[in-house]
């Protein structure tokens, strides 16, 4: 074999990498130490260089500072470098396959980022004359469109900012349902394979919340759902696909119970990845069902940018949307807002953002669509699907797959720590993945698994991608059914080794301190 | 004095018509690294299998429910500063909180010591 590298370090010089060498700076070669900006900051520094000021005559009526803010100052320079030295230490959907379950980590085309930075689009204010921003309202109106088209549902409101203020979005339109009605429901049913900040937005609409058991095959117990509905019940938060990875099959009987029993069905649509163009949500008598922008249609998200979530909403709801909404009325497009509701749409529950919705993430929403296509977006949700099954079956014999006899599984494979050496755990094989290159699974969730990792591939990973994933994770759950104690010191290769979470969440320091060699000096 | 368990993993010491609540050794372990609780207020009413306390871990946030109902006359404030002495004495020194029980006959069905610990096993 002919030796390509004769330059370079071969297994005769010894270990390469060594815990006994050090270098002057800390940092080892790319691997960069940063210390923060309050460490490195100085008050005498500033990256702007202003005209000087007569400051006497000033309208602060004595009010002004004494004493100077102390805030530390860079150079430009010196500010790029500390953000970018920052981002190397990141990881993201960009370096490599990101399996958090439940979280679509998919990636974001580069064509949704030209679109977004289109100065028509990106430079608008939203105060503008709507005469000015006729682009803009045609792009919400006809991402709209494809919503109500792709969930069968009769409207949409589409300010709300993320998964989490859709479910509030949604509650708000049920409780208005209610009240319109003169009913004064007080419970909302929570199974327990939904997501949590479920039973978080019910409780915080003043909602009671009682939980539904699920099945020993991970999904919602129909049998003890049908019996706990009643006139007090005021709907259902129900997460299909559910965070066990698995389609709520009983959907349509849970829809019919609880309509006939006087309630609404509001639909986590966090895992909407799995069935976008297979299934519409509006078949399967849903109410409201909010659509993380951020998730199915690929705009950036998890410290990459802000989320979006829309919310689909039934004839029942929708004359109870929140204002703003974009409205097309004969060739031009209008912003429907309280002055101009009262005609039309008097019934609103009011307002949920300042302005119209997140209009970078509306942009590249679109863009994905109108590039995928109808057929398209059906074949990410059967790749996704693909995908997920694909990791779940090349693992189940290493990994104790708790619902791999419930039948396939949709965007996301769900294993348990049954099986583990004594004193090894979820944990462990997580922090293990981290050496090996890759952002941790989704961990301890859903409850309802002990040690639950949920992973979730998306379609955007290649069979060659998920095979070295696969080969990882398999290595990794080898080591953690024999125990090697190597792994309980895992992340060794990180910039942090292994955090030390409880005394974190037990002692936190929540305010810069000054290093304490540093005090000692002074 | 006489100690029962719940199905939910709490225990409860009666001693007359006074009571004292935890959770059990098998509850915590399962919790992991206990990091905060949230106990009841000194009066407050709890009804049996009602929500009383919170406990969270670095994994999860459960909910602590009653054993039986009646009123609390005190909660550990130990483990405001010192969580994880739910960890390290589930039940003893981390005890959650004390009530007035308001009907003795709630205790009945509560399983003892070796009911539970046959409970916890087929687990």
């Amino acid at each position: 074999m002919t030796t390509i590298n004769q330059s370079g370090w071969r297994p005769e010089m010894g270990e390469r990498c060594s815990d006994n060498v050090s270098t002057f700076t800390g940092n080892r070669a790319l691997m960069l130490e940063e210390p923060l900006l309050f460490e490195i900051g100085r008050i005498d520094a500033t990256g702007v260089d202003l005209p000087d000021t007569d400051m006497d005559d000033n309208r602060l009526g004595g009010l002004m500072r004494a004493s100077p803010v102390d805030l530390p100052g860079l150079s430009e320079p010196e500010t790029v470098r500390h953000y970018t030295r920052l981002s190397r230490q990141n990881y993201a959907i960009d370096l490599g396959l990101f399996p958090l379950g439940s979280c679509t980590m998919k990636h974001n085309p580069r064509l949704n980022e030209k679109m977004a930075r289109l100065p028509g689009f990106a430079d608008l204010h939203p105060l503008q004359p709507v005469q000015t921003t006729q682009g803009a309202l045609a792009v919400i109106h006809e991402l709209a469109e494809w919503l109500k088209t792709l969930t069968g549902m009769a409207a949409v409101a589409m300010s709300p900012k993320a998964g989490a203020h859709g479910e509030l979005c949604g509650l708000l339109a049920i409780r208005a349902a209610h009240d319109a009605a003169g009913s004064d429901r007080s419970v909302i049913l929570v199974p327990e394979s939904a997501h949590g900040t479920n039973p978080a937005t019910a409780a915080f609409c003043g909602y009671k919340v009682e939980n539904i058991p699920a099945t020993a095959e991970g999904r919602v117990d129909l049998a003890a759902l049908m019996t706990r509905l009643g006139p007090d019940v005021a709907g259902v938060m129900i997460t299909n696909p559910n965070t066990c990875g698995l389609f709520e099959r009983d959907m349509k009987k849970i829809s019919d119970a609880v309509h006939n029993a006087g309630g609404y069905v509001y639909c986590d649509g966090a895992n909407f990845n799995a069935i976008v163009g297979r299934v519409r949500p509006g078949d399967l008598g849903i109410d409201a069902m909010h659509i993380n922008l951020h998730k199915t249609f690929s705009t950036p998200h998890g410290g990459g940018g802000p989320g979006s979530g829309p919310v689909v909403l039934s004839a029942a709801l929708a004359p109870f949307a929140p204002l703003p909404f974009v409205e097309k009325q004969g060739d031009h497009f209008v912003l429907i807002e309280e002055e101009t509701a009262e005609d039309h749409h008097a019934e609103t529950f009011g307002r949920m953002v300042a302005f119209h919705g997140q209009m970078g993430m509306f942009t590249r929403a679109l863009t994905y669509i109108l590039s995928h296509g109808a057929d398209g977006l059906r074949q990410v949700a059967e790749d996704a699907v693909l995908n997920a099954n694909y990791v779940l079956r090349s693992l189940d014999d290493v990994l104790v797959a708790p619902f791999g006899a419930s039948g396939p599984c949709m965007h996301e494979a769900l294993f348990s720590d049954d099986g583990f050496a004594e004193g090894f755990s979820t944990i462990d094989l997580a922090k293990g993945l981290i050496d090996e290159g890759y952002h941790p699974m989704t961990v301890y969730f859903p409850l309802v698994v002990h040690g639950a990792m949920l992973m979730e591939p998306t379609e955007t990973e290649s069979k060659a991608a998920l095979d070295q994933y696969i080969g990882a994770v398999r290595s990794l759950a080898e080591r953690a059914r024999v125990g090697d104690p190597a792994l309980k010191a895992a992340p060794i290769f990180a910039p942090r080794r292994r955090l030390d979470e409880t005394l974190a969440a037990r002692k936190p320091v929540l305010n810069w301190q000054p290093p304490v060699d540093a005090m000692a000096a002074e | 004095m006489t100690r029962y368990f719940t199905d939910e993993h709490e225990w409860i010491d009666v001693d007359g018509a006074q009571a004292t609540v935890g959770i059990t050794d098998y509850a915590q372990g399962q919790l992991g690294d206990i990091v905060f609780v949230e106990l009841p207020a000194i009066g407050a009413t709890v009804t049996k299998g009602g929500e009383a306390a919170v406990v969270e871990s670095v994994k999860a946030a459960s909910d602590v429910y009653a054993p039986v109902s009646g009123t609390v006359t005190a909660a550990n404030d130990a483990l405001g500063d010192d969580p994880a002495l739910v960890n390290s004495a589930p039940e003893a020194d981390g005890w959650f909180f004390k009530l007035t029980l308001a009907d003795a006959g709630e205790l009945e069905g509560l399983m003892d010591a070796a009911a539970y610990q046959a409970f916890v096993a087929a687990l």
